[in-house]
């Protein structure tokens, strides 16, 4: 009986002062190591379950951007070498270059803002999947919103046209790259067939925000410039939307794509009331 | 000659069925399969992917080691019990034996094989909710894998003819791990000289090819599988089959079993 006290009481203390030790003695975090970098040694250890290591590569991807991404991380420095496994292990992986050049190209906190290590992903899935044309697709998105090369989305929304089974609007957006790539109905005609065309709930969800974003975006200055014409008017700056509605200007106030109203700045600037929700915005963001 | 192999074949497969062991590991790879969705459910679009790649990994790993545990067991078993005695002073030839101990063990693997089959089917029929033409594919992969399990009952009965238990299945578990490198030997021998190039390619030829026979990553994404490379490797299976088998039973029938 007192050795069985003496067992619980001594063991509950080593818990206490391990607690203790690290907070005194840190260990490095976890979550951004790796103890085997390279992809080759992976797959030949993996005896020929190299497909079940992606897809647990993979799993781990997500769980890793995911949780980055909730604590609106800056830094995804595991996120290019855990997908180079991942797409080592599974060559045919679509699903991973597809969304982990997604992760990897947006811009921090919604992913790790690295351009070029979207490109060299999604670079390696053609070369391993020439006959996938989505992929093209992927490439020419990142080129085109991420890179701004508008010249060479052209050219890969074209390649990727020719793949036998791709879409129309492929070589209808390779038009459009070289004539209106900056504007934003060219950005609104591909975000809406991605969501039209989809079949996954959470690549239409993300184009339905991308969709809601580019309401803001072109909203924002929109109403920026009413409030400009107003204090043009009278001379003096708008106090609220409701100065805007009396003067004729405005019929109600003005909501955002979630149904919340604008908020109106004493400087005159447009703002959203909760740019999380809608986190692809380029324009309404507080500062 | 083929009553006495059937004979002691379906006395093996008997005694093998009764093996609670083998009932934990079937049901604990088809605990896997039904994992699978769930796992699919905190990854992004690899749902039917990662059902196929685990429930046949299942199949596979759980396959090997039902067939290097029980294989290395068939005839040490059968010695330390003392009731291969009363066997062999029958009119059954030693290589009769072990022919008969490698079929019973084989009809053991393709009726577990087959029973994680269904499982597998029926968890895809719960997720997809209707089978494809490509859903097919998945019978020629678990066709692969029970060909490696022939395989390596042949190497684990091999091993067993001369060697401890223990040892036997150190052994047939190296040949497993060697049979998946075969083709790196391959190239590691085409790219030496001289006699480490050649000892690297005898080695290669010796362990078995089991590269070939996993193609469940292929199968996942609904890649074809030719028609040759089935033929080849039922082909080749039965060759190192006979080859191992042989061997077992040359070795088995000098044994001083007194």
């Amino acid at each position: 009986m007192i050795a069985a006290g003496v067992l619980v009481v001594s063991m509950a203390a080593s818990f206490v002062l391990v607690r203790k030790i690290e907070a005194v003695y840190p260990s490095a975090p976890m979550e951004d190591v790796l103890f085997i970098s390279s992809p080759e040694f992976v797959k030949r250890a993996s005896l020929g379950y190299s497909g079940l290591l992606a897809d647990i590569y993979w799993m781990r991807v997500v769980q890793y951007f995911g949780r980055k991404h909730q604590r609106e991380s800056k830094e995804y420095k595991a996120l290019a070498p855990l997908l180079d496994i991942a797409t080592t292990l599974d060559p045919n992986l679509v699903v991973a270059y597809e969304w982990g050049s997604t992760f990897l190209d947006q811009p921090p906190p919604s992913g790790a803002g690295d351009d070029e290590a979207a490109v060299a992903l999604i670079g390696k899935g053609i070369r391993n999947n020439p006959n996938e044309w989505r992929l093209y697709f992927t490439l020419a998105f990142v080129q085109y919103l991420g890179q701004h090369d508008y010249l060479g989305a052209a050219k890969t929304f074209e390649e990727g046209s020719k793949v036998p089974g791709a879409h129309p609007w492929m070589k209808i957006m390779a038009a459009k790259m070289l004539t209106d790539a900056g504007n934003l109905e060219t950005a609104r005609y591909m975000w809406q067939n991605i969501y039209d065309e989809s079949t996954d709930k959470n690549l239409k969800q993300n184009a339905e925000l991308h969709l809601a974003s580019l309401v803001v975006d072109q909203a924002v200055p929109q109403l920026e410039s009413l409030i400009s014409e107003f204090k043009a008017r009278t001379g003096d700056n708008p106090t609220s939307w409701r100065d805007l509605i009396a003067s004729g200007l405005l019929r109600s106030i003005p909501r955002d794509p979630t149904g919340t109203p604008y908020v109106f700045q004493s400087d005159g600037h447009v703002v959203v009331a909760d740019w999380r929700k809608l986190p692809f915005i380029t324009r309404g963001k507080p500062q | 000659m083929t009553t006495r192999i059937r004979a002691i074949a379906f006395n093996t497969f008997r005694e093998a069925v009764r093996d609670r062991v083998l009932y934990n590991l079937v049901f604990f790879a088809l605990l896997l399969v039904a994992t699978a969705p769930l796992l699919g459910e905190i990854s992004i679009g690899v749902q039917r992917v990662l059902l196929i790649n685990l429930s046949l990994s299942a199949i596979s790993i759980f396959g090997i080691v039902i067939s290097i545990f029980v294989g290395i067991s068939l005839v040490s078993k059968e010695i330390e019990r003392r009731t291969l005695y009363p066997v062999l002073s029958r009119p059954v030839g030693r290589g009769e034996f072990i022919l008969g101990k490698y079929c019973g063990l084989a009809g053991t693997l393709l009726v577990n094989t087959m029973a994680m089959t269904t499982g597998v089917y029926v968890a895809l029929l719960l997720m997809t909710r209707s089978f494809t033409r490509a859903d097919a594919n998945i019978l020629i992969a678990i066709y692969f894998l029970f060909l490696q399990f022939i395989v390596i009952i042949g190497l684990a009965l091999l091993f067993s003819s001369f060697s401890s238990p223990l040892l036997s299945a150190l052994f047939a578990l190296s040949m497993f791990v060697a049979g998946s490198f075969a083709a790196d030997l391959r190239g590691f021998a085409a790219m030496s000289h001289g006699p480490e190039g050649l000892l690297a390619r005898a080695a290669s030829y010796v362990v078995p090819n089991l590269a070939s026979l996993n193609v469940i990553t292929r199968v996942s994404h609904d890649q074809f599988i030719p028609a040759a490379l089935v033929g080849y490797n039922t082909l080749y299976t039965l060759l190192y089959a006979t080859a191992t088998i042989t061997a077992a039973v040359l070795i088995f029938s000098r044994r001083d079993l007194k």
